[in-house]
């Protein structure tokens, strides 16, 4: 299984801080996600992490076994 | 010189610390600090801070070096909390020792702007027993923009 993990305000919408999914696609595992949660992790200013680096180009992007996507929307810090 | 940074699970007591790093600096001519406090009023019952084990302490670390490679400082402090905490808490705690004033104002002010608007942290607050997530200000980003 690979993990998703929702920081902020995207954890409400996902019910929770984080939801394991089959590999695959990062399409392919959004769809099967909500509707609502889905836009909300594709929005413009969600930051995507995997396995802990920042990533920039999210299109092709493929969940390998044990992978973990972190969904880092605007912080609003200290 | 390294930078003393630390992510804080527990709550810690600022002058004790502010009073070590002072000692630890005796070369230094001035020690400028700021203390991050969860303010009382409008209601606010909690504060919570999240933050992404992966990314938030490896930020502040490098923002930590940042800082040391801007000003020529005898010492750098950084302490942040997570997790909860109340009104009246520290959330945050910069201290920068320098030979001379100016570069330890500017460090600790170029700090806090980092901290606030470009680390890895978000916050929300209980009001009325609801947990509601906090939003960016557009002030922090004007803040940083001040740095270029």
């Amino acid at each position: 299984m690979a993990k998703l993990v929702f920081l902020g305000r995207l954890e409400d919408l996902a019910g929770g801080p984080e939801r394991e999914v089959a590999p695959g696609p990062l399409e392919a595992v959004l769809a099967t996600l909500p509707v609502e949660l889905a836009v909300a992790l594709l929005g413009d200013r969600v930051r995507i992490a995997r396995n802990g680096e920042l990533i920039t180009e999210r299109g092709g992007i493929v969940l390998a076994e044990g992978d973990e996507i972190a969904f880092l929307p605007p912080v609003s810090g200290g | 010189m390294a930078a003393d940074v630390r992510l804080l699970a527990d709550p810690f007591d600022p002058a004790a610390k502010l009073a070590a790093f002072t000692a630890a600096h005796p070369a230094a001519g001035g020690v400028v600090s700021f203390l991050g406090q969860v303010r009382s009023g409008e209601g606010v019952e909690a504060l919570e801070l999240r933050h992404y084990p992966p990314l938030t302490l490896p930020g502040m670390t490098a923002l930590g070096q940042a800082v040391l490679a801007r000003w020529a400082l005898d010492g750098l402090l950084i302490l942040h909390r997570h997790g909860q905490m109340t009104p009246g808490d520290p959330i945050v705690l910069v201290a920068a020792a320098a030979r001379h004033r100016r570069d330890a104002f500017a460090a600790a002010d170029f700090a806090m702007d980092h901290l606030k608007s470009d680390s890895w942290f978000w916050k929300r607050e209980r009001r009325g027993g609801e947990w509601r997530w906090i939003e960016p200000r557009d002030q922090d980003h004007a803040d940083l923009a001040r740095w270029g």
